[in-house]
């Protein structure tokens, strides 16, 4: 009898510091399996973000910076620019990307930076303690508003990738989950589509993936997955925004 | 038959493999594994398919699939 399933080659083999049921760490087998299956792990840079996700670069076996608070975009840029044959992609959550990385992102995607994005939307701030995030949905508790958002005084949330498809330059961007098997596969195809883009020079490709966070949502993971179904899905449909590859790898 | 390993060093018992497998095969022991927590386990011989829907929403990379 065989294993039919094999642990990413670029990934380093260490049990992560994420909480249980955390989409982060599908999220990086994922990453893993589509940079073994394209054969980049020694031309891929990893910039890790500020954020739950901050010891990313320890987790992938390739090289990996660590960026200022929401400045990943910035950073990637930076790297490609100079180093044009390397994979570079740019690993952040809403915290992150949605409020401080807001300016960074979008002019990252509309020059057309040909770095690839991945962006972890679980509506909340995670490693600070659950405060309310961009991407809080409305009559959503969080620590900086215990009786839910409320549009009057915060607004609405903010819909990155419907956002970013507005811009003329990204190429593809996508919105993924994470919360079922089948999505998870969807969520494979979309993330290798990404990398794949970068692979042959197409132009910024940017994965929105959808997330649970039991701990500071305040359930247990199998209740996060109703929640995300139930109460993100509706706010953040899932599906291509925006698709002008020259590629179907992937798809 | 097919049939899956769980790295109790790893496994962190968040249960979503509970709620993937189509046949209902996995529970969680009742006993703590050496990291604290409940880790998952095969509950029954011959009832596994080797679809290894468990080890794709695993996010703790636990489970082994044997086929």
């Amino acid at each position: 009898m065989n294993p039919i399933t094999h642990k990413p080659k670029s990934l380093v083999d260490i049990s992560t510091h994420y909480c249980p049921g955390c989409g982060h760490s599908v999220v990086h087998r994922l990453i893993g399996e589509v940079i073994d299956e394209l054969g980049i792990q020694n031309r891929t840079v990893i910039v890790a973000p500020v954020g739950c996700a901050v010891f990313a670069d320890k987790y992938f076996d390739c090289d990996s910076i660590q960026g200022p608070h929401g400045r990943g975009p910035a950073i990637a840029t930076g790297i490609k620019r100079a180093k044009p044959d390397s994979i570079v992609f740019s690993y952040q959550g809403d915290g992150d990307l949605a409020s401080i990385g807001m300016a960074e992102i979008i002019h990252a995607a509309a020059r057309g930076e040909k770095i690839t994005v991945i962006f972890i939307n679980n509506a909340i701030y995670g490693m600070t303690g659950g405060q309310m995030a961009p991407t809080t949905l409305v009559g959503q508790p969080a620590t900086t508003c215990p009786k839910g958002r409320n549009p009057d005084l915060q607004g609405y949330p903010i819909n990155v990738s419907e956002m970013l498809s507005q811009l003329k330059s990204p190429k593809y961007i996508e919105r993924v989950s994470v919360d079922s098997a089948p999505n998870v596969i969807k969520a494979k195809k979309a993330i290798k589509k990404a990398f794949q883009n970068q692979v042959d020079n197409v132009g910024f490709s940017f994965v929105e993936v959808l997330s649970i966070c039991p701990t500071n949502w305040g359930v247990e993971p199998i209740k996060a997955l109703d929640f995300l179904r139930e109460k993100m899905m509706p706010q953040y449909p899932l599906g291509v925004f925006k698709d002008e590859g020259k590629t179907q790898e992937g798809k | 038959m097919p049939k899956i390993e769980v790295d109790e060093m790893r496994c962190k018992g968040c249960k979503l493999c509970t709620k993937a497998c189509p046949k209902q095969c996995i529970e969680m022991s009742d006993t703590f594994s050496k990291t604290g927590y409940y880790p998952a386990k095969l509950a029954k011989q011959d009832c596994c398919i080797g679809c290894a829907m468990c080890y794709t929403v695993c996010p703790d990379l636990a489970i082994t699939v044997y086929k």
